[in-house]
């Protein structure tokens, strides 16, 4: 009775807030017909010992990602500006040591 | 990806004890190897729900009845995460699911075993989540990135799994005169069983040199099951435990446990489907499939007819 025809429900990405003022984490992903049903397994999936105190559920399939193979060029522009980093500027001596 | 130069590279970035992430460039084999192995992970994982939802209506107190339906709910926790983890490769959820219900995929042998009395889930909690525990540890550094994670979050649960199964054949083991047999007798009908979820030896096993070699295992069949020994010899003693093997010798060379010889015409019969509870498994599951299928069909109908209606109002 093996079924090919597509009735599989839509994907999911879950994130969760670990804790009160953390940022969301990504969990993994699952199966649900709707938002709603998304947001239920997600607790039931993820966080069955209180692993987040908020969820969101995303379709899967409305994420946008960078890709591995433009990673370089993609965040090459980052490396050239050294000057973003609090290590590229000097501070008299006397400051440091009481830093 | 398959030309000597990229494989060099791929391999480089093993070495490197850097983690591949689903859309990198991996080998193809690395790709089918991995969904063959995780898919028979989560396979496990969800046929692993049947040997102790057998007693979950029988447990001998309402305690010990929320505990097992908390730890068969984490099983088919574990399952779900794998089955994610393994989607992130490219397979399909339903064509994973039915190559086991209709098709060749294989799960865990541990299951084709029957669970006679509650004993049974003492010692399954003891001795095949320790077992578990032991190979996940190792699967939660795996070089595949979703399954890594997948593996460090079914950790976090299994040491509940152990626990819980060890105090009760602790409880047992000291307990009546009936109990005491009844525990015993558990313990001898799991251990060789147990010693085999890792896997064949190393000299019979070709796969396990590859997947290592790609990160994706770190250790041998052959050392985990070593490291596992010598840890259940030590919790057996402790709680007036006898494993069933005359040849257990601490061997002052190597610092291990040495055992006996391994059942492995038997381990290969089940691999083949001929264990006690091959067909009542699959039977329970295809069952479980066929009758949630309405289920499925009308909680996707469901949602259609909601987005219609709210397309509707707006
Ligand atoms: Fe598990
Ligand atoms: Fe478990």
């Amino acid at each position: 009775m093996s079924s090919n025809d597509s009735t599989e429900w839509p994907l999911w990405e879950v994130f969760y807030q670990p804790k009160n003022g953390k940022p969301f984490e990504h969990a993994g992903s699952l199966h649900a017909p709707d938002a709603e049903m998304a947001l239920l397994n997600a607790r039931d999936t993820y966080a069955r010992r209180n692993e987040g105190i908020a969820i969101w559920v995303v379709p899967s399939d409305q994420i946008t990602a960078s890709t591995p193979e433009d990673a370089g060029p993609f965040f090459d522009p980052a490396n050239e500006k050294p000057y973003r980093h609090p290590q590229f500027y000097s501070v008299p001596r006397a400051v440091k040591k009481r830093s | 990806m398959n030309t000597e130069q990229e494989l060099k590279q791929f391999q480089e970035r093993i070495d490197n004890g850097e983690k591949i992430e689903p859309k990198d460039a991996m080998p193809e084999r690395y790709r089918k190897q991995l969904i063959r192995m995780m898919s028979q992970h989560a396979h496990s994982e969800i046929v692993g729900m049947l040997p102790e939802g057998n007693w979950i209506t029988r447990a001998p107190s309402l305690k010990r009845k929320m505990v097992l339906l908390a730890k068969v709910q984490d099983e088919a926790g574990h399952g779900l995460y794998l089955y994610s983890a393994t989607e992130t490769l490219g397979a399909r959820r339903q064509d994973l699911v039915e190559d086991y219900l209709y098709g060749s995929a294989k799960y865990s042998s541990i299951f084709n075993y029957p669970t006679l009395t509650y004993a049974d889930i003492c010692v399954i909690g003891w001795l095949v989540d320790g077992a578990a525990i032991v190979n996940q540890t190792m699967l939660a550094k795996s070089s595949y990135g979703p399954y890594a994670r997948a593996n460090l979050r079914i950790c976090k649960e299994e040491s509940f799994h152990k626990k819980q199964g060890y105090e009760m054949l602790a409880k047992m083991a000291s307990g009546t005169p009936e109990q005491q047999k009844m525990a015993q007798d558990a313990v001898n009908r799991w251990w060789w069983p147990t010693l085999m979820m890792f896997g064949p030896h190393d000299s019979d096993s070709p796969n396990s040199a590859e997947l290592i070699r790609w990160g994706v295992k770190t250790k041998t069949n052959d050392e985990l099951r070593v490291h596992f020994v010598d840890r259940m010899v030590m919790e057996a003693e402790a709680i007036g435990i006898t494993l069933p093997d005359p040849d257990l010798r601490y061997n002052e060379e190597t610092g291990h446990w040495d055992f006996g010889l391994i059942p492995w015409d038997e381990f290969w019969s089940v691999v083949k489907g001929d264990g006690p509870m091959n067909r009542e498994r699959i039977r329970a599951r295809r069952h479980a499939y066929e009758e949630g299928a309405w289920v499925r069909e009308a909680a996707t109908e469901y949602a259609r007819k909601q987005r219609l209606r709210a397309e509707k109002a707006s």
